[in-house]
């Protein structure tokens, strides 16, 4: 079992419907987020390309964050999801240094916050909630273990590219270009 | 040519536009940490070496400063976190993967040692008992009175201890050598852990942060001794510890240069781009080529106020704190 995410940044048009998704699901307080959208714009002008994607925590299978967590607050769960427990963070900021991604923030009430692919929902067999309400359906969750399901299937048969492999953490969310 | 703009939704505190999640504290208490390692090692390694004798200041009042420092950095520590009560969960297991962690247990130990260092110099550093300071003068009544010549313990196992420290004192020095070294060592590898992060992830940093830890706190014992020949070879251990600074700090770059292009470019903030200036006359000119040629015309028997290179120093080892602290949350992967 290993949960991960493939979204195709063809279709995503950049609504921020899983950004509000995710706020509701999670009551994220006000001016902050576990996941976001970001718009690249390459080339040289006339020829210019756009691309869009919903970003969020990768999951990575290389996890600096869970290693350099002083007190195991950041660990892994079955299906590799990274969570953090509030009770034994106490928000030293170390993982918010080791995450490439920017992934993590700090919660006002001060332990650290990330995204945990809505592992509430996906435990009652629902997809995470930004999933879920895409209007576009650009992004599938599920077991890339499975070869048969549809998130292997897309990865298997689109061109991917993950984000910034070169920091080295295998991150678990994969782009359909 | 090719170019990327790069537009996030994203604006979550402490972490856009730059990560700001390291301030002031950390800098500051990689400083005295540093700072206190240099200190306490000096002390246990004229200890070792039995040259206790010439190194007065160093060996009984260096800890003292050194205790200072560690409760000083510590307090900032804690203030760093958000969530500060919550503190103890660092003492409830030891994770080797993380520097953090160790580094916790290793300052927890150390502030110890220090003080049973301390507590058997504690009669040599002050023979009288004369403290103006009102509430100290007083915490210690608890525990000392007055004899005709100076004080003594009030209490018996107080003494037991004293002399069980006075008598294992060589072997109390290699314990704190060793800490203090790990100590050293740990300020630069807290921020080399973080492979995230180009300009701190690289070897060097560790050595580097040990080497110019030992030299503020030589440069601490300069200006702290009254002795002229302890002053004197003071300078020349600085001096040498400068050198090989400088040493390492060419090797970091020629590293970065060497390597993958976001490292490349974390160089070139030193090289050209924002912190190019801050960098090179505080810490470069200021920190550390002034006050080595000071030291070199001291030790040529030109009169120099030893103050002037030992400021320097220490204001070249905070700057250098503060700016990798900085510069390295700026530093960042773009994809």
């Amino acid at each position: 079992m290993r949960y991960g995410m493939a979204i195709d940044t063809n279709k995503c048009v950049g609504c921020s419907d899983c950004v509000v998704a995710c706020q509701t699901e999670n009551n994220i307080p006000h001016g902050y987020a576990r996941d976001w959208i970001s718009e690249t714009v390459s080339g040289t002008y006339p020829e210019l390309a756009l691309e869009i994607r919903s970003e969020r925590c990768n999951h990575c299978d290389n996890t600096p964050c869970v290693r350099t967590c002083p007190t195991g607050a950041s660990h892994v769960i079955e299906g590799g999801i990274v969570k953090v427990t509030h009770e034994e963070c106490i928000g030293c900021g170390a993982c918010v240094e080791s995450c490439p991604y920017d992934a993590r923030y700090f919660h006002p009430d001060g332990y650290v916050d990330k995204c945990t692919f809505c592992d509430h929902r996906v435990k009652n067999g629902q997809d995470p909630a930004c999933v879920s309400v895409c209007p576009t359906y650009c992004m599938y969750f599920g077991d890339l273990d499975d070869p048969n399901s549809e998130v292997s299937k897309k990865i298997a048969t689109r061109k991917t590219k993950v984000l910034a492999p070169e920091a080295g953490t295998k991150p678990q969310i994969f782009y359909l270009i | 040519m090719n170019e990327e703009l790069i537009i996030s939704g994203r604006m979550n505190p402490y972490i856009d536009p730059h990560l700001e999640v390291w301030e002031w504290q950390i800098p500051l208490y990689l400083f005295l940490g540093g700072l206190a390692a240099g200190l306490l090692f000096f002390a246990a390694y004229f200890v070792m070496t039995g040259k206790e004798k010439k190194y007065p200041t160093t060996v009984k009042y260096g800890p003292i400063v050194a205790f200072i420092a560690i409760v000083i950095g510590l307090t900032a520590l804690l203030l760093d976190l958000k969530h500060p009560l919550y503190f103890w969960q660092l003492y409830t297991t030891i994770r080797i993967d993380s520097p953090m962690s160790w580094g916790a247990w290793v300052l927890l130990i150390i502030t110890f040692v220090s003080l049973i260092w301390i507590f058997s110099y504690l009669k040599e550093a002050f023979p009288k008992y004369n403290c103006k300071i009102g509430f100290i003068s007083k915490l210690m009544g608890i525990f000392i009175e007055e004899t005709g010549d100076g004080w003594e313990w009030k209490y018996p196992w107080l003494k037991t201890f004293e002399k069980y420290t006075q008598n294992n004192r060589y072997a109390w020095a290699w314990v704190l050598a060793v800490l203090s070294v790990i100590l050293g060592v740990y300020t630069g590898i807290l921020l080399s852990a973080f492979n995230a992060r180009p300009l701190w992830n690289t070897a060097i940093l560790g050595p580097l942060f040990l080497t110019s830890g030992f030299s503020t706190g030589a440069a601490m014992l300069m200006i702290m001794s009254k002795s002229h020949e302890e002053r004197l070879s003071y300078s020349r251990i600085d001096l040498f510890l400068i050198i090989i600074e400088l040493f390492f700090i060419t090797h970091l770059f020629m590293g970065f240069l060497a390597s993958s292009q976001v490292k490349v470019e974390a160089a070139h903030y030193f090289l050209g781009g924002e912190f190019t200036v801050t960098f090179w006359v505080n810490v470069i000119i200021l920190g550390l080529v002034l006050p080595a040629i000071l030291e070199a015309m001291e030790l040529l028997k030109y009169k120099i106020p030893v103050i002037i290179p030992g400021l320097l120093i220490l204001w070249g080892g905070v700057m250098f704190r503060f700016i990798m602290v900085e510069a390295g949350q700026i530093i960042r992967y773009l994809y």
